[in-house]
């Protein structure tokens, strides 16, 4: 298993080639070639998860790196390795795209291209986790934009064409922002190797030019904040995610909030924060504030919905704000409950997205409050919906607890006292969460049930069997957390030692 | 039998406790339906198993109360405080958050273990008895329930949860339970929510997303009490936090981040406990069937957050703890008040638990005496209010679903079992001598005298004339119950020819709950039946009869918040004749408020209707529960709903407006550009292609292809150019 990474990441790429040369007609051909080329990343990225050992990265460093000379005019390489942060969002990865090929059966349009641009996702978002080269990175970064842009563009709602176009431009405003910052970084260090601009930078070596008036680690660290902020999302940058969301099918929105958004709590932790620990420090109290207002007005404004899809995907901005005041917080556990809440939204939400492509296929709308009384009906729904939903409110026993409650442990404790302050704000989302995931409950399950659901279906063993594993690991990690925060611990402390070079 | 302690063993079987339920819980909820019965039988006989070890562990500790100790005490620690395990010390641990690495080893880590001392072994019992009682009650009740099945699975997890709470040993696991049986209660006050036979389905549906939202804001509170206790002490272990927090105040005195932390930690207490203000979700909570209000609204979940007081009253500091008083006090008298106003059989219970709460509440803030009497009725509230929840239910049964006691009347003789059973705990909530609320409410009005002291001290003054009146209440409402629906002519014939005696499942549980009413007050009672020398509780939760001392009950931690009566002997002068004061006004208390209820409900000597038409608008404002619920509407729920959809328009139009206005700009610029370009760009490209096209027509114009003329051009030119050399 030398290049296990690089197998990982390009086996899709394989099954997309395949997929390509399949005619047109042979869908269930192509189904199965899809679900077989998501499921051996899979096997392979769970088996990788078990053989991993954290602690020989505890110091830095990575584990099963590969390295090999790529264009050598400009130095960039393929190298690539993973480390406690990086791998259980790649495992992550592979579950949700595992699951999302089965979560697709149900698209009737042009198959084979939806499943080959679904591949193609996967690498792209499997190459930016594994990536330890700025330039690879940032091919794997734009890589991943294409295929989502048509996934919107073409399989998505009625305003498929503005929410896909505002989707990328968006995107790809923050990917400028970010090539500016590379190509300076690339020209300071003289090398793409992200490792060793960390290296230089607890150095403090990373050094350049003033720009717009700012000193360089200050317009380079917003550059690059701006770029994965608006993945996040983080407020005021969110507006392209409800639209993306309500626009595109099912399985997109899943994989959307599911690992989408991960990429920029992930990038900021990768390639921004340890790049650029000074500027970090310095403007770390702004990034608990940007968070605690994400997770605040998120849940306010999700609050104030009345599509079942917005308010999930507000939710979404809500919860992702934890990620940032994690981190803010500049301490161990703080990042740790930051790098936990990745994983653990990743598994709820993109359920909770499931939750809601499974109404929208039986009524064709999504407005709460023309539901009511679907328990009757539909139990099992109704029961999967609502270990769902507690797991999303940070229930203990599922994994959101344990990421909110060390995410907030951790803020508490932070060196900066001002972030006692955030943390008392912030706990008013958890009331608010609580207050509209309920209150949605409350709208389309219970009450009296309207004549025209009377006979829908309840959930058929597919939509069960994309559903259930989510949630079983919500449970699994709520329940035994140290199954994740073994593999993330070594990491994350070496991620903090980092930031708080000079502290 | 052997009732000595054995650590080891005994780990296991406390382990095996919550471990029963919790497989019969994940049976039941994939085969349950399949079972014969619907698994009833399953669930209903793991509760009796596991009330079985919690009754064989609890003679455990009995015993080791008795006998002083002496057994199982392999190490000094424990010999010095009576019985006081935790599993961490004695070889079980689990590492919950990390196992592998440096981790475990850290502060950051939580080490999972169990706590088992006085006050756990007695909760656990009564846990035990009254989930066990209100299972084998519900094989009657919910008969016929569309979601039978799944409803023993919730109230077997709810079990589960509360007994894991109970044995906690870190105010983590507490909290962690404590959220989960948040959750069960909202599914089971819910559980009519899904029934389209109920017609209260849409009320059932508002109740419980109440119940869970009003609580949720309690225990966000509770999570930032010991989040600040965390930060100075590093530490969620009750018994490390009771030792750090009490030897830095021993150095330091109480510091005002206590007090601040301290409210957060009440916080908790009042959602949970349905205290005045978040009491509100309580009376709603009854739209769950009637052995979910027993067991969850009574006996169990509302009186964890009395538990967690009990738990945490070493790090409570005295400012804290007269909030308390204050916050419990005002809760039994308001509370009180209303339930005389109610109608509603389960409304009625309701409020007399909110108000039963408070008097708990209100003698744990008292301290000393108080702490340990509050806690005592605690117990005995379990029993007694439970029985009377699970006869109410009885009734409801027996009158087919008619909760309205203005319909009702008549029927003691129609459902004996139940009316003894329900006269029984009726006497024993109003304070009769005898019975076990007696004990318990004639200590905590003990300690309200007693904490009045030498100097002034208001909240133990507002709780001493507020916890006897309320105590008068108490028993004037109570059995007004009693009078409307056991005695007189049937109000309502309909009702009443129709009412009937509940099956042997549900009088069978009834009969254990009301002996329990009566005999779990002076269950080894030593000395007097009026408890002067104390009783079994004390023996058990103290070892000892020094009320003085509350540091046998934590680990021998020397408690800093002298509060009120704590340092007074109670063996002294002053606490003789505070307990002869009690004894006296508790029981003249009690006959008071049923000698008012017999002459208006029972001797109808005075119309009901001439009070409150006297009273007016005081009437008006007590029955319509002193407009809280509208009170909260408006400022809580009405505030944030405004705001979410002014937050919702501001994000559509202001944030989403400045993101369409930058891509209008740069739409707009591309359009001006592309005019630029057609116009000038594309222009001078024109102009130079109509140049050049101009230029070529115009030479086109020498090239007529006819020879002569190039020749001629030719030789012209050749001409000119002979010409230029030789002038030049």
């Amino acid at each position: 298993m030398e290049h296990i990474l690089s197998w990982i990441t390009f086996i899709p790429l394989i099954g997309m080639t395949a997929i390509i040369c399949l005619p047109k007609q042979s869908v269930g051909l192509i189904k199965r070639v899809s679900l077989v080329a998501t499921g051996i990343p899979l096997i392979l990225a769970t088996w990788l998860y078990f053989q991993f050992d954290p602690q020989s990265v505890a110091g830095g460093g990575f584990a099963f790196e590969e390295h090999i000379p790529w264009i050598k005019g400009i130095s960039a390489n393929y190298s690539v390795g993973v480390d406690g942060i990086s791998l259980p969002l790649i495992w992550l990865t592979c579950i949700l795209l595992f699951l999302g090929v089965p979560a697709s059966f149900g698209i009737k349009k042009s198959e084979k291209a939806y499943y080959a641009l679904l591949l193609l996702l996967e690498v792209g978002i499997l190459g930016v986790f594994i990536s330890l080269d700025y330039f690879l990175f940032y091919v794997f970064w734009e890589i991943m934009l294409l295929p989502m842009y048509f996934l919107i563009g073409i399989w998505g709602g009625p305003r498929r064409e503005y929410a896909a176009i505002k989707f990328f431009l968006y995107t790809l405003a923050g990917s400028v922002l970010m090539l500016i910052a590379i190509i300076s970084l690339r020209l300071g260090t003289g090398t793409f190797s992200i490792p060793e601009m960390v290296n230089m930078a607890q150095a403090g070596l990373v050094v350049g030019p003033e720009f717009i008036g700012l000193d360089y680690s200050t317009w380079v660290f917003w550059f690059l904040f701006v770029g994965f902020a608006i993945k996040i999302p983080v407020f005021p940058f969110h507006t392209w995610l409800p639209d993306a969301h309500v626009q595109a099918p099912t399985p997109i929105s899943v994989i959307l909030a599911g690992i989408l958004l991960k990429l920029g709590g992930y990038g900021l932790m990768r390639g921004c924060f340890p790049i650029m620990p000074v500027a970090f420090q310095e403007n770390a109290y702004a990034l608990g504030i940007l968070g605690v207002i994400s997770i605040v007005y998120g849940s306010f404004v999700a609050l104030g919905q009345t599509d079942f899809k917005r308010m999930v995907a507000y939710s979404s901005v809500s919860h992702m704000g934890y990620v940032l005041l994690g981190t803010g917080a500049l301490t161990v556990w703080g990042t740790d409950g930051a790098a936990m809440q990745m994983f653990a939204h990743g598994t709820s939400s993109a359920a909770m997205f499931m939750v809601v492509g499974v109404i929208y296929d039986r009524a064709h709308h999504r407005d709460l409050n023309g539901f009511g009384g679907l328990c009757q009906p539909m139990p099992i729904y109704w029961g999967l919906t609502t270990i769902c939903f507690f797991a999303a409110l940070g229930l203990p026993t599922m994994s959101g607890f344990i990421a909110e409650a060390l995410t907030l442990l951790g803020a508490f404790q932070a060196g900066d006292p001002r972030f006692q302050v955030l943390v008392l704000i912030s706990v008013i989302g958890i009331v608010i969460t609580a207050a509209f995931l309920l209150w949605a409950i409350q709208r389309v399950f219970f009450g009296s049930l309207n004549e025209k659901y009377k006979d829908y279906p309840d959930m058929t063993p597919r939509e069960i069997f994309c559903m259930a594993p989510l949630l079983f690991l919500c449970l699994l990690f709520g329940v035994f957390p140290h199954i994740l925060l073994d593999v993330m611990e070594p990491s994350v402390q070496h991620l903090v030692t980092l930031l708080s070079v000079g502290k | 039998m052997d009732l000595t302690f054995h650590p080891e063993s005994d780990f296991k079987l406390l382990l095996a406790v919550p471990l029963i339920p919790l497989c019969g819980y994940l049976l039941q909820i994939f085969f349950g339906r399949f079972l014969p019965r619907k698994g009833d039988w399953l669930l209903t006989g793991g509760m009796f198993a596991t009330m079985c070890i919690t009754l064989y562990m609890f003679a455990k500790a009995m015993n080791h109360a008795y006998s002083g100790g002496g057994h199982g005490g392999h190490d000094e620690h424990e010999a010095l405080i009576g019985f006081f395990h935790e599993s961490r010390h004695t070889g079980f641990k689990w590492s919950w958050l990390f196992q592998t690495g440096e981790a475990p080893d850290s502060v950051r880590n939580l080490t999972i273990g169990l706590l088992y001392d006085g006050l756990g072994a007695a909760m656990l019992a009564v846990v035990g008895v009254v989930s066990f009682f209100v299972h084998l009650f519900s094989m009657g009740y919910m008969q016929g329930d569309r979601r039978y099945h799944i409803f023993f699975a919730n109230i077997s997890l709810f079990t589960v949860a509360m007994l894991g709470l109970v044995l906690s040993d870190n105010i983590v696991f507490l909290f962690i339970f404590w959220e989960i049986m948040g959750l069960m209660s909202y599914l089971l006050i819910g559980h009519l929510a899904q029934d389209p036979t109920s017609h209260r389905i849409n009320h059932a549906a508002r109740a419980c997303k109440k119940a869970f939202l009003t609580t949720r804001v309690g225990d966000v509170c509770l999570f930032i009490g010991f989040m600040m206790f965390f930060l100075h002490y590093e530490t969620f272990f009750f018994s490390e936090l009771w030792a750090q927090v009490n030897a830095d105040v021993a150095l330091n005195g109480w510091q005002s981040w206590h007090t601040t932390a301290g409210l957060f930690l009440f916080g908790g207490t009042v959602g949970k406990s349905a205290q005045f203000p978040l009491h509100i979700w309580l009376p709603d909570a009854m739209e769950g069937p009637t052995p979910v209000s027993a067991m969850i609204h009574a006996a169990t979940m509302v009186a964890a957050g009395v538990f967690l007081l009990g738990r945490l009253y070493p790090v409570l500091s005295p400012e804290v703890l007269g909030v308390v008083t204050v916050t419990g006090a005002t809760t039994a008298i308001f509370a009180a008040t209303i339930g005389m106003t109610v109608f509603d059989i389960k409304g009625v219970l309701a409020y007399s638990t909110i108000s039963q709460l408070g008097f708990m509440v209100a003698a744990i803030g008292c301290g000393g005496v108080g702490l340990v009497a509050g806690l005592w009725h605690m117990v005995t509230h379990a029993f007694f209010k439970a029985c009377l929840f699970l006869s109410a239910g009885s009734v409801i049964h027996g009158c087919h679903h008619e909760q309205d006691m203005r319909k009702m009347g008549g029927l003691r003789k129609k459902m004996p079992i139940t009316f003894a059973c329900m006269l029984i705990c009726t006497l024993a909530i109003s304070g009769v001598p005898l019975f076990s609320g007696f004990y318990s409410k004639d200590k905590i009005v003990m300690a309200s005298f007693l904490s009045l002291g030498h100097e002034f001290n208001g909240p133990a003054l507002w709780a001493s004339i507020a916890l006897p009146a309320a105590a008068a209440i108490t028993a004037f409402y109570m059995f007004r119950l009693i009078f409307m629906t056991f005695f007189g002519a049937p109000r309502d014939s309909h009702v009443h020819e129709h009412a009937h005696e509940s099956p042997w499942p549900m009088t069978v549980s009834l009969m254990g709950l009301a002996f329990l009413g009566i005999f779990g007050g002076h269950l080894w009672l030593n000395g007097d039946l009026l408890g002067a020398h104390g009783t079994w509780w004390e023996k058990l939760v103290m070892n000892e009869h020094n009320l003085a001392d509350l540091s046998k009950m934590y680990g021998g931690v020397e408690l800093q918040n002298t509060y009120g009566g704590a340092a007074m002997d109670p063996h002294g002068h002053v606490a003789h004749s505070a307990h002869i004061w009690a004894l006296g006004v508790s029981s003249f208390v009690a006959a008071l408020g049923i000698f008012a209820a017999w002459l208006i409900y029972h001797k109808k000597k005075i119309d009901p209707a001439r009070i409150t038409a006297r009273l007016g608008g005081l009437y008006t404002t007590v029955a319509n529960k002193y407009y809280i619920d509208e009170f909260v509407e408006i400022t809580v729920i009405k505030s944030s709903v405004v705001t979410a959809r002014f937050l919702r328009w501001f994000d559509e139009n202001i944030i989403d407006g400045c993101v369409l206005l930058v891509g209008r700009i740069n739409r707009t610029l591309g359009f001006i550009a592309a005019w630029f370009d057609k116009t000038f760009v594309d222009g001078l490209v024109n102009f130079l292609g109509t140049l050049s096209n101009a230029m070529g027509s115009a030479l086109r114009l020498l090239q007529t292809g006819r020879i002569q003329q190039y020749i001629s051009f030719a030789v012209a030119g050749g001409l000119l150019a002979a010409a230029w050399l030789i002038l030049s």
